[in-house]
C-alpha cells in the first residue's frame, strides 16, 4: 500500500504537501480578492499574484503525484517558486513602483504572497521551495530505486 | 467580531496546535485527543460565521472589507475536515502533525480576519 502511491508525500513529506496545500489556498484567496476587487490599483503585482497562486496550486499536485513526470514538474513549480520570492521579493522592496506598488508594507492592500520575500506569511514563501527542493533531493527516484 | 471571543479562539486554536504538534513529534497517530481539539477549532469557527452573520445586523459592523473577510472565514472552515480526514486515512504521526499545522495556520487567519473587521479601513 505505501509504496504503490507516491514516493513524495510520505513521512515528512506529507507535512511540506499540507504547507504546500495551505499556502496554494492563501494565495489564490488572496489573489482572486485582489483581482475582483482593486485589479486596477496594482495590476502587475496582482497578475504575479495570481501566477504564483497558480504555481503552488501544481506544485502541491506535483508533490502528491506519483511517477517521474511530476517529479520534473515539482522541480520546475518549485524552482519557478524560488526564483519568483527572490526576484519579485527583491523588487518589491528596492523598487516597488516597478510593480505598481506604492508601499513596501507586506501586510498592505497591494501585499502579495512575494512582496517583501513573503514577510506577510511569515516568510513561509521563502522557506518553503528550499525545503521542498532538499525533500525532492532526497526523494529522487535514483535514491528512493536503491533504497528499496 | 466579538473581540473577546475571537483571542479565545486564537488561544484555542494555538493551544490545539502546540498539542497536535507535540503529540506528532513524539510519534502518536491521529488519536481522540488530537482529532478532538482539531474538531474543537472547527466549532469554534462555525460559531465565528454565526457570529459574523449576526454582528452586522446587532450594530456590529467591520470597518474592513467584508468579502475579504469572507475569503478568510471559508478557507478556514474548509481545512480542519480536508486535514481530519487526511488524519482517519493515513493513520500516522505526520498526518498529527499536518493538524497541527492547520490549527496554526487558523489561529494566524482568525487574527488576519481580526485584522480586516476591526482594524481594516476600507
Amino acid at each position: 500500500m505505501a509504496t504503490t502511491t507516491s514516493s513524495r508525500a510520505v513521512g515528512i513529506g506529507r507535512v511540506l504537501v499540507a504547507v504546500y496545500g495551505i499556502l496554494a489556498l492563501a494565495a489564490t484567496g488572496r489573489s482572486v480578492f485582489q483581482i475582483i476587487d482593486r485589479f486596477g490599483e496594482a495590476p502587475i503585482a496582482f497578475t504575479l499574484s495570481a501566477i504564483s497562486a497558480v504555481v503552488y496550486i501544481f506544485a502541491t499536485v506535483a508533490l502528491l503525484m506519483p511517477g517521474d513526470t511530476w517529479y520534473r514538474i515539482a522541480w520546475y513549480t518549485i524552482g519557478f517558486e524560488l526564483l519568483g520570492v527572490l526576484v519579485v521579493g527583491t523588487i518589491s522592496v528596492a523598487a516597488p513602483a516597478v510593480l505598481g506598488l506604492h508601499s513596501i508594507n507586506p501586510f498592505g492592500r497591494e501585499a502579495t504572497v512575494w512582496s517583501a520575500y513573503g514577510l506577510g506569511y511569515l516568510l513561509i514563501p521563502l522557506v518553503l521551495p528550499i525545503l521542498g527542493m532538499l525533500w525532492l533531493y532526497r526523494r529522487r527516484p535514483v535514491a528512493v530505486a536503491e533504497a528499496a | 467580531m466579538i473581540e473577546w471571543f475571537t483571542w479565545l479562539q486564537v488561544a484555542v486554536a494555538v493551544l490545539a496546535a502546540l498539542l497536535c504538534l507535540v503529540l506528532g513529534l513524539v510519534g502518536r497517530t491521529p488519536n481522540d485527543y488530537s482529532l478532538g481539539a482539531t474538531l474543537l477549532v472547527e466549532v469554534l469557527l462555525i460559531a465565528q460565521l454565526v457570529v459574523a452573520i449576526v454582528a452586522p445586523l446587532a450594530g456590529n459592523p467591520p470597518t474592513g472589507s467584508l468579502p475579504e473577510f469572507y475569503i478568510y472565514l471559508i478557507s478556514a472552515l474548509v481545512l480542519p475536515p480536508l486535514a481530519g480526514f487526511w488524519a482517519l486515512i493515513e493513520r500516522n504521526r505526520w498526518s498529527t502533525v499536518v493538524l497541527g499545522v492547520v490549527c496554526l495556520a487558523i489561529a494566524v487567519m482568525v487574527y488576519r480576519m481580526y485584522q480586516i473587521w476591526a482594524l481594516q479601513v476600507a
